[in-house]
């Protein structure tokens, strides 16, 4: 049990984390095309951000390159500052509409 | 990096300047640090030495260059948003509770602009990204009790992060295929795989292709462009003034240095032709998009997608190195300046007659002759009439690309900016032939120092349509 965290995630073939991320990033893809609640829209697109953090350290240990790594960390940061913005467009408009249904929102035609 | 250090500190302190209540104070503040900035950028650009070395001055072992491209699109962006913040005067007279949060919000995604031009490493590329855009989904809501603002926000919002989503995708399997996030050593391990292999070379072209989606998304390329004129109606008018121009010089910037250094060579054969595509489809989308809409904020939209499309020609004559630079420098500045004096017209219409339809403009050239006047220059230099600095900008670009064989392209480009003429000469029309409204006839308000800003705006379109060679020693 004295293996290091790459040596352990290299126990898995690389083209496993890469099959998964792309399963991953596809769900969440989807999630966005389909769904018509800005929450859920929201969740998906976080998803699709997991997908990349999981492609990028299973990368990162199959290279011996920190670099993936530390990306993870800026991308995870990064979600947290979109996430405090995102809820709060989202709060602003339930407060004008009492809704987060994407389909009330048409006063601009697309 | 004086400038990035510059913009953050005194973003700050202009939020303690909030907490003084006096509003008069902040516009400024704001603008003198701009000017600052400018300075410091315009002031520290070498001219000497070949464009090729991408590293000058490097920060941060590496990751963020201030070489001359870095420096000279810097001060494109300054300048652009120190020309269009005098036009926030009414924000202040009404004194908003939020002004100093806006205006360092703006400070900061200049930040973000500033490295998605001076980024060595797709990490630096992807944090400009994303402190230009996140910035810019406040903004884009910041009128909180107006509906259309709310929607314009959450379109944008929801747009954008999903387009982040792609762009990283794309950037994890660039990595994947590279092992490095470093523009040049990029460049070194993309030409070092072999053409045939089957692993590598399809992880990089669904990499590369990601990224020019997310790009594409960022700086509304055909086909991801149809939340661009939601947004840009929806947007209070300063912010979508800055929108237009700042996001898509970086955007634009930026993607010409990836593809540039670390895509160049024989990897252009692979990307080219979906370029090629998307540059049609703008140009396509945007023009005839454009000729039928009433609404002045939505036809300025649909040209910012038209102009996006011109501006891929330089990515397409990429090859041509110093010519393509220089076109890309030329026409984001010939552009930036004619849609800030646009908008700055229509935000002072808007202010005073709460409307930006064509309708709205009516009569403006008797009761305006200024404003009527700006706002003419503007949708001329637009057009790419000459005299004006649009038609130098379309001038560069043209000869760029038709240097490297795209003659076909070309020929398309020009027709579709003949049909640009017809949708930018509306608005001319709507203020030199027809009368004001009953009631709405009233000349609008603009204080003195807009008016002389109007009058740099006018003097600058002018400049550089009459003398381009003002700018031309840059590259």
């Amino acid at each position: 049990m004295d293996q290091t965290i790459p040596e352990v995630i290299r126990t898995i073939p690389l083209q496993y984390y890469v099959f998964f991320a792309t399963a991953l990033f596809a769900i969440g893809v989807l999630g966005v095309l389909t769904r018509r609640n800005a929450i859920i829209i929201f969740m998906c697109v976080e998803l699709m951000l997991n997908a990349v953090n999981i492609l990028l350290a299973a990368f990162s240990a199959y290279r011996a390159d920190p670099n993936g790594q530390v990306f993870v960390f800026f991308i995870m940061a990064v979600a947290a500052a979109e996430v405090a913005v995102g809820l709060g467009i989202i709060v602003m408009i339930y407060r004008n509409v009492q809704n987060t249904d994407v389909n009330l929102l048409d006063r601009l035609k697309w | 990096m004086l400038s990035i250090i510059l913009l953050s500190v005194s973003g700050l302190a202009n939020l303690f300047l909030g907490f003084n209540r006096s509003n008069r104070l902040i516009l400024p503040f704001v603008l003198l640090v701009l000017a600052a900035v400018l300075g410091v950028t315009v002031s520290g650009i070498d001219t000497h030495g070949a464009l090729a070395v991408w590293n000058q001055s490097p920060y941060f072992t590496g990751m963020l260059t201030f070489d001359r491209y870095a420096q000279v699109f810097t001060g494109v962006m300054v300048l652009t948003t120190l020309l269009l913040l005098p036009f926030s005067q009414k924000y202040v007279r009404d004194g908003n509770a939020n002004l100093a949060e806006y205006y360092s919000i703006l400070l900061f995604s200049l930040v973000g602009g500033i490295m998605m031009v001076s980024y060595n490493n797709l990490l630096i590329f992807f944090l400009g990204v994303e402190t230009l855009s996140i910035a810019m989904y406040v903004l884009a809501g910041s009128d909180k009790s107006n509906l259309r603002s709310n929607e314009a926000a959450l379109k944008y919002f929801l747009m954008g992060s999903f387009t982040t989503g792609i762009l990283l995708f794309g950037i994890a399997l660039l990595y994947g295929a590279t092992g490095t996030f470093d523009l040049a050593q990029m460049g070194n391990a993309v030409r070092a795989i072999p053409a045939a292999d089957a692993g590598l070379r399809p992880m990089m072209h669904i990499g590369l292709l990601l990224m020019l989606i997310g790009v594409g998304f960022k700086i509304s390329a055909a086909p991801f462009h149809f939340w661009t004129p939601d947004v840009y109606e929806g947007t209070p008018t300063l912010f979508t003034g800055y929108m237009s121009t700042v996001v898509k010089t970086a955007g634009v910037a930026g993607f010409f240095k990836l593809l540039f250094v670390a895509f160049g060579g024989e990897t252009i054969e692979f990307w080219l032709p979906t370029l090629t595509a998307m540059l049609v489809l703008t140009l396509f989308i945007g023009n005839v998009g454009a000729v039928a809409q009433t609404n002045a904020k939505r036809m300025l939209a649909y040209s910012s997608i038209s102009h996006a499309g011109y501006l891929l020609l330089a990515l397409v004559a990429l090859q041509s190195g110093r010519l393509s630079v220089n076109a890309i420098f030329f026409y984001s500045l010939a552009y930036s300046v004619a849609t800030v004096a646009a908008f700055a017209v229509l935000k002072l219409v808007h202010d005073q007659r709460e409307r930006d339809d064509y309708d709205g403009l009516n009569g403006l050239a008797r009761t305006n002759p200024l404003l009527a006047f700006v706002m003419t220059v503007a949708m001329l230099s637009l057009a790419g009439i000459p005299l004006t600095g649009g038609f130098f900008g379309k001038f560069y670009l043209f000869s760029a690309a038709a240097q490297e064989g795209h003659i076909g392209l070309v020929i398309f480009a020009v027709v579709m900016s003949a049909v640009g003429i017809f949708y930018y000469l509306r608005p001319i029309m709507a203020m030199y032939m027809k009368p004001a409204a009953e009631g709405s006839d009233a000349p609008v308000f603009v204080g003195g120092f807009q008016s002389a800003v109007l009058v740099l705006l006018v003097a600058l379109t002018v400049l550089l349509g009459v003398w381009p060679g003002v700018v031309e020693g840059m590259f």
